[in-house]
């Protein structure tokens, strides 16, 4: 909402201004290890800068779609654009992790591996070349100033409209050690649904893999038994993908009939 | 049942043609043990596949376990879940951002609260407004989740108790929380379901006289939670069935990703609340507790003073409370916040006549503001968050991707249940069957949150 207009202020300004207005909001924030929390607040990490390539496209408004659309929205055409990668210094803590990350990695000619960073609301997102994701996160875990022992799980997103990276998987660990939460993204094509599987690093992700196979046929290479877990064993189709319908049947009710949940009009 | 020994001579009714490649299949329904016993002679001391649940009294729900038998003692255990598999995250994408607080309080339906929490926690994050929200509606908040936190535990308990034949046990458990559900159907109209966190604040302020039935809650509960320290705390039986089983050390929990009271058994004091507080929780006063022997014994001695703790946390919000009289419980900015307040009319509770006149009589423009706020929503700025909150059971967290829409794009729950079931195998192979409910008891997996 009010993100946009701050967003489109920071757009129109040459990009060293605000690489130096962020290194100003910088200073003074790192939060060192003692502190009892993550310090995430929004204003201590850099707003994201500009924009890198849309994940889909929104037309018109109100959802008029399909009727003669009489709101003078219909043309709108506004593009889905996630929080771009973000520039050094990410702030805080954040720094510290990208610097060890990277000195492992270079040490191991893996400098790749990485693709991209964004710090968004306080979060920060690291985006891993996926044939290396065994890799880094052994790394993560093991390395004693990572020590990301601790994996909460993982969990699919489909962009269908996101054209060779379709499906991504999210990881969300934590370091018990250094009290400090990251995010580690990769992605799959459609066409070849193929992650590596963390299972023997993070043996928790056994049942979450198989969720995530489960509801987006995602296959994850080297799982001890890739099996579907909450869905039927004989179930077709992978229910949380985007093209899978939600289903439903019209509800009638004192004459009148209510169409299913993803029939019904929506305001995209 | 199912054992290993001839070809199949009996029909089994519940396994479609074909499927039971071999073994003899025995279904066992109940009163009939001497027939069944009888027939498998003397195969009986070979492997026996035993097929636990998922209807089933002891399973803690519909969980199915899949155990090994050799004589008595269990050589594999798996779980088969799914059975309460509802598609709610898959039914959040098709709501707005609001409604998905009515879908995903039903997953874990021992804990509500915390579902909405974690979930309206992320979605705030995304719309960037956490700092904004009112100190009542956090105070509500933390409020309503540690009262939510006894009732929980007071379940973990019963329900444990029951499973291992101490009936007392769950019959005032569940005396007891259902004092803690005449609250919330107090404060919030319901004993269950709740959807009353909302992105932004809560749905409603407090009803007058709230905070004195808190204080008798109070008041009471001291009275009442020493019976369980002394029904179980030294009981023979009770320590003889608890104490040992379901052990699972340090490093077993680090892998397998366990979190709560199952991890605070081994020593290590990992609470969200003061390790990563939220929702105003380093404002509070409270002990991490923890227990040392790594067993079902020290999971229940933690889930009996952590409810001490939460008595301390109600006590002082409900201090707060009292200075906070008419203050906001929504944030301020009119594009988030609902519009319309419910208020108890002649009829009953519904839509506030005021509010009626004001859009109906007064406003054009609030009428059309109510009606898109309603109807379409607000849309959350694109991007991705995971605010993880202490659960009773352990980290819950809701990972929420907006695309910039009215509705979630993708909202996956991480759920505590889901994870820490995964250590069944661990904590019960080498074991007696009857520890097997014990360790399963004591991790207490809600199977709605499990299968979502």
């Amino acid at each position: 909402m009010s993100d946009d207009k701050t967003d489109e202020n920071k757009a129109a300004r040459p990009a060293e201004e605000r690489n130096l207005e962020k290194a100003k909001q910088e200073t003074g924030t790192g939060s060192g290890v003692a502190e009892p929390a993550p310090e995430q607040s929004p204003e201590n990490v850099p707003a994201p800068t500009g924009e890198v390539h849309a994940v889909g496209v929104r037309h018109g408004m109100f959802g008029a779609s399909g009727t003669g659309d009489t709101s003078g929205y219909g043309g709108l055409v506004s593009a889905t654009v996630f929080p771009a990668p973000s520039q050094r210094p990410y702030g805080g803590w954040f720094d510290e992790v990208a610097d060890a990350l990277e000195a492992r990695l270079s040490a191991t000619d893996l400098t790749s591996a990485i693709e991209s960073v964004v710090v968004h609301r306080g979060e920060i997102t690291f985006h891993v070349r996926r044939e290396d994701l065994p890799f880094v996160a052994q790394m993560l875990r093991d390395d004693e100033a990572l020590r990301f022992e601790f994996c909460s799980g993982v969990s699919g997103v489909h962009y269908p409209e996101d054209t060779g990276r379709e499906l991504h998987a999210v990881y969300h660990l934590t370091s018990m050690t250094h009290n400090r939460r990251i995010r580690v993204e990769v992605t799959a094509p459609d066409s070849d649904p193929h992650v590596p599987s963390l299972v023997s690093i993070y043996p928790t992700l056994d049942w979450h893999e198989r969720e995530t196979y489960d509801m987006f046929g995602m296959v994850f290479d080297g799982h001890p038994a890739l099996t579907r877990v909450l869905m039927p064993d004989d179930w077709p189709g992978h229910p949380q993908r985007k093209d899978y319908p939600l289903g439903g049947i019209p509800v009638e009710y004192k004459g009148g009939s209510i169409p299913p949940p993803d029939q019904r009009r929506s305001y995209n | 049942m199912s054992s290993e020994t001839s070809t199949a001579n009996q029909q089994d009714l519940y396994a479609a043609p074909g499927e039971t490649s071999q073994g003899r299949v025995f279904t066992v329904t109940g009163q009939d043990w001497d027939s069944i016993t009888q027939s498998i002679g003397d195969a009986a001391e070979e492997r026996v596949v035993v097929n636990m649940g998922p209807q089933h009294p002891s399973t803690h729900g519909v969980l199915r376990l899949i155990l090994e038998l050799e004589g008595e003692t269990v050589t594999e255990a798996r779980c088969g879940i799914g059975y309460l598999h509802t598609g709610i995250e898959k039914n959040m994408e098709y709501r707005s951002w609001v409604q998905g607080t009515t879908f995903c309080t039903r997953m874990d339906y021992l804990s509500p609260f915390y579902n909405e929490a974690t979930y309206v926690l992320g979605v705030e994050r995304l719309l960037d407004i956490e700092d904004d929200i009112p100190e009542k509606a956090q105070v509500m908040r933390v409020l309503l989740m540690e009262l939510n936190r006894i009732s929980s535990h007071l379940v973990a308990i019963a329900t444990g108790g029951m499973e291992i034949g101490a009936l007392t046990v769950m019959t005032i458990g569940f005396r007891e929380r259902e004092l803690v559900l005449d609250l919330f159907e107090l404060i919030t109209g319901l004993r269950m379901n709740h959807a009353f966190f909302r992105p932004g604040g809560v749905a409603q302020d407090l009803p007058p006289g709230a905070l004195d039935e808190i204080r008798d809650f109070i008041a009471l509960m001291k009275k009442r939670l020493p019976e369980y320290a002394a029904l179980c705390n030294a009981n023979p039986i009770f320590k003889g069935r608890l104490e040992g089983v379901g052990h699972l050390d340090l490093a077993g929990c680090m892998a397998l990703g366990m979190t709560g009271p199952v991890l605070r058994s081994t020593g290590y004091a990992w609470d969200l609340r003061k390790t990563q507080p939220y929702s105003g929780y380093e404002d509070y006063d409270f002990e991490v507790q923890t227990w040392d022997t790594c067993d079902s014994y020290g999971r229940f001695r933690i889930r009996l003073n952590e409810m001490w703790e939460s008595l301390k946390i109600v006590g002082q919000c409900a201090d707060r409370l009292a200075g906070l009289e008419g203050a906001p419980v929504m944030v301020s900015d009119k594009k988030i916040a609902w519009p319309s307040q419910l208020a108890i009319g002649s009829d009953g509770m519904g839509n506030s006549l005021d509010h009626i006149r004001h859009i109906m009589g007064e406003s054009m423009e609030a009428l059309i503001h109510h009606f898109k706020l309603v109807t379409e929503g607000f849309r959350v700025p694109a991007g991705q968050a995971y605010v993880p909150i202490e659960s009773p059971r352990g980290e819950l967290g809701a990972h929420v991707v907006s695309d910039g829409g009215t509705r979630p794009f993708r909202a996956h729950f991480r759920d505590p249940s889901f994870t820490n079931l995964q250590a069944t195998s661990v904590m019960s192979e080498g074991g007696m069957v009857a520890d097997v409910i014990v360790a399963i008891a004591s991790i207490d997996p809600v199977m709605g949150g499990v299968d979502r």
